[in-house]
């Protein structure tokens, strides 16, 4: 820059020396060297662990592995809770996220505040969602733990009865064993009831027999059988048949339950539903600020422009801006899905470390991830669970691709110049 | 053609009008203005004006970009706001059908009327407002839809049009805007394809697809080459008859080739106001006559 005191004289331009060519050309080459040493370093780095996974997993990949459940011997042992945990928990997730990422964003973005008090919330708000973007993962497991799995301890639960502060979907049964060691179900009419008193010509059920006899133990088809009644001093019946169905006045029951696939309870305890809830809190903050800053690369003039037209505030959300802004929010939610996916501190909090044999059933059930599982797995000093563990994180690699599959093509099909 | 209207007045000083609300004539409503000048002094009835601008102060935040702007739009004419940037004109334009809604910090107070509707009014049903005075901006902002979207945008919006009823009203917005011959094969093309001229003139048309009274147009020509002003001016001819045209431009030749009144606006104020050919060949203040031949803004 020519110095100030030019101005004394204003008819004498000064002329600083040109900068040395050479000078500049060098650090640039420098520059660029340096720019394709950083991005071939960490595509290195990635292809190594990529070759370490494969080699090692890639052996251990079978239908086994997928199918079965976990299982103390390595050959036999498979993901398939752990897979199905995943997929319900992302999904559940991003089904969640998304929705309330979006519409926050669009609060924050579109719909300007209206007062002073207006803008001072929605400082808070913004203010609040840079932080949580910035808090530890297993903070959240907490938060989720507190709000979602035990709601704060406001509904009471009672530990006998299994019973929470609202179910949905639920049949209770008292079990007993017949005489003829049967196992006999007779429906509980009220589930803080603790007593079981049975009585002839109570409604009762029996598990079904298949062609060979053999006993299905499955509540959901169970049949309807006869049940009776003696007490101590009444002759003890000989007959194998009636003795199936025998019970004294005074026998001891087993709470049991039969969860429909749509059980529903509230606190929502350690399932499917909370996991999915805390992983939701911990990507929110990073679906909103994406989202956020997906509607304001929209240009102002095609808001204009629809509401030149006299298009509503909602219709120009609606029919323009958002539309123009979803590749964009797109591209934040496969990030967001791919940090949910591997995250193991919240779930490790939610879900415990229990050992679940089946995929889980309603949104309440039990579940476990992948990252779990491989972490079990890597921690056994056998080599051949490291190797399956390598197996697992294919696997998990596979989902994560596919559900980034879908937010791509989404992507891809709205993506359109803007102008 | 609703015959031209004489009158001239012209305002120098900013709050000379003292009458605010109660205006129903002209004449009255420069009742006290020392500078007024009636050439034929006709009583003029009030429908024959689109909108009437009577003292609009605006302000964004501190800063008064308009000081007691006072004019009346006469009904299906083009009317031009000349001035050097910064001098308000899109402002006032902005006013007209409440764009300056979406700017947090702006304000106004004085009088717009179109008809019997206060336009400033809060309780004034803005969506409707802005069907019945249509925009059209500097930047031709066709939507990344197709053309055919583009100009059923606004009837989608506001009317319960069957499918056969858009499609006719697609082809007469593109008809009036003078490009059906041109994208009639290609309507469910994208609208960004098209040129400069030809994605205003698709703005023009969506403008006048949901059937606006007035038709307010922020410099439309400024980013245009001259084949396609030259096409929109021949558009803006052939619409006056069924619309009241307000433009803001930077182009003086523009404003007096094409418009039938002229308004001189400078730092926030109108200079004056009255027919074109006359602010052109003949204006009454020394800052008009400086600035129409180009001796200064």
């Amino acid at each position: 820059m020519p110095e100030s005191s030019s101005q004394s004289n204003s008819d004498q331009r000064s002329t600083p020396e040109l900068r040395g060519r050479a000078g500049r050309m060098l650090t640039e080459k420098w520059f660029s060297y340096l720019c394709v040493a950083t991005a071939t370093s960490s595509v290195a780095v990635l292809c190594w662990l990529l070759y370490s996974i494969l080699s090692h997993g890639l052996p251990a990949l079978s239908w086994t592995l997928l199918s079965n459940p976990p299982e103390p011997d390595p050959e036999q042992a498979g993901v398939r809770p752990a897979f199905f945990g995943t997929v319900w928990v992302c999904a559940m997730c991003g089904l969640m996220t998304l929705p309330i990422g979006i519409a926050t964003a669009i609060l924050l973005e579109e719909f300007p505040p209206k007062s002073k008090l207006g803008g001072w919330v929605y400082g808070l708000i913004q203010l609040n969602i840079s932080n949580l973007a910035g808090v530890p993962s297993v903070v959240y497991g907490i938060l989720g733990l507190t709000a979602f799995v035990s709601m704060f301890g406001l509904f009471e639960r009672d530990q006998d009865s299994q019973s929470s502060g609202f179910e949905l979907g639920v049949t209770y049964y008292n079990q007993f064993f017949s005489e003829g060691d049967r196992a006999i179900l007779i429906p509980v009419e009220n589930v803080d009831d603790k007593l079981s008193v049975v009585s002839e010509g109570m409604e009762a059920y029996t598990f079904a027999r298949d062609a060979d006899g053999a006993t299905i133990v499955d509540y959901s088809k169970l049949v309807p059988t006869e049940i009776n009644v003696i007490t101590y001093d009444d002759p003890y019946p000989e007959d194998p048949a009636v003795l199936e169905n025998t019970l004294f006045a005074d026998a001891e029951a087993g709470r049991v339950s039969q969860k429909s696939w749509y059980y529903f309870q509230v606190p929502f305890g350690r399932g499917v539903l909370a996991g999915a809830m805390t992983l939701m809190l911990v990507i929110l903050p990073v679906i909103i600020i994406s989202s956020q800053e997906a509607l304001r690369a929209v240009p102002s003039s095609l808001r204009a422009g629809a509401l030149g037209l006299g298009a509503t505030p909602w219709q120009v959300v609606r029919t323009v801006t958002l539309p123009a802004a979803i590749p964009g929010i797109m591209t934040g939610a496969i990030l967001a899905m791919s940090r949910a996916i591997g995250e193991t501190a919240p779930i490790l909090i939610i879900a415990g470390i229990v050992y679940i044999r089946n995929a889980p059933q309603h949104l309440m059930d039990d579940f476990t991830v992948m990252p779990l599982q491989i972490y079990n797995w890597t921690s056994r000093p056998q080599e051949a669970f490291h190797d399956i563990a390598a197996g697992g994180i294919i696997i998990l690699l596979a989902i994560l691709l596919s559900f980034n599959a879908i937010a791509v093509l989404i992507r891809q099909k709205m993506q359109k110049p803007l102008s | 053609m609703v015959p031209r209207i004489n009158s001239m007045n012209t305002v120098t000083k900013a709050n000379t009008v003292t009458s605010k609300n109660t205006v129903t004539t002209e004449k009255e409503a420069f009742a006290g203005s020392p500078t007024i000048q009636t050439a034929t002094p006709t009583e003029i009835s009030q429908e024959q004006f689109a909108l009437e601008i009577l003292n609009l102060d605006s302000w964004y935040g501190d800063f008064q970009a308009l000081h007691g702007v006072t004019i009346k739009i006469p009904r299906n004419q083009v009317t031009a706001f000349i001035g050097p940037s910064g001098c308000g004109k899109s402002t006032l334009l902005r006013w007209c059908n409440r764009m300056n809604d979406t700017i947090a910090i702006a304000r106004a107070s004085g009088t717009l009327r179109m008809g019997d509707t206060d336009l400033l009014s809060k309780s004034i049903d803005v969506v409707d407002l802005r069907r019945r005075v249509g925009i059209v901006f500097q930047k031709a902002n066709p939507f990344p839809k197709s053309i055919f979207d583009n100009v059923a945008f606004g009837p989608r919006l506001h009317m319960k049009a069957n499918r056969s009823e858009l499609a006719d009203l697609v082809e007469w917005s593109l008809r009036k805007a003078a490009l059906w011959d041109e994208v009639k094969d290609r309507l469910n093309k994208p609208a960004l394809g098209l040129s400069g001229g030809q994605q205003q003139r698709l703005c023009i048309a969506r403008a006048i697809a949901v059937g606006p009274e007035v038709l307010l147009m922020d410099e439309p020509c400024s980013a245009l080459d001259p084949a396609s002003t030259l096409a929109i001016e021949d558009l803006m001819d052939e619409l006056r008859t069924q619309y009241t045209i307000v433009i803001v431009t930077h182009n003086m030749q523009q404003a007096s080739r094409c418009s039938d009144k002229t308004a001189f606006f400078f730092e926030g104020k109108v200079v004056e106001y009255g027919p074109t050919d006359r602010i052109f060949t003949n204006p009454e203040n020394k800052q008009t006559e400086d600035y129409v031949s180009g001796r200064f803004g």
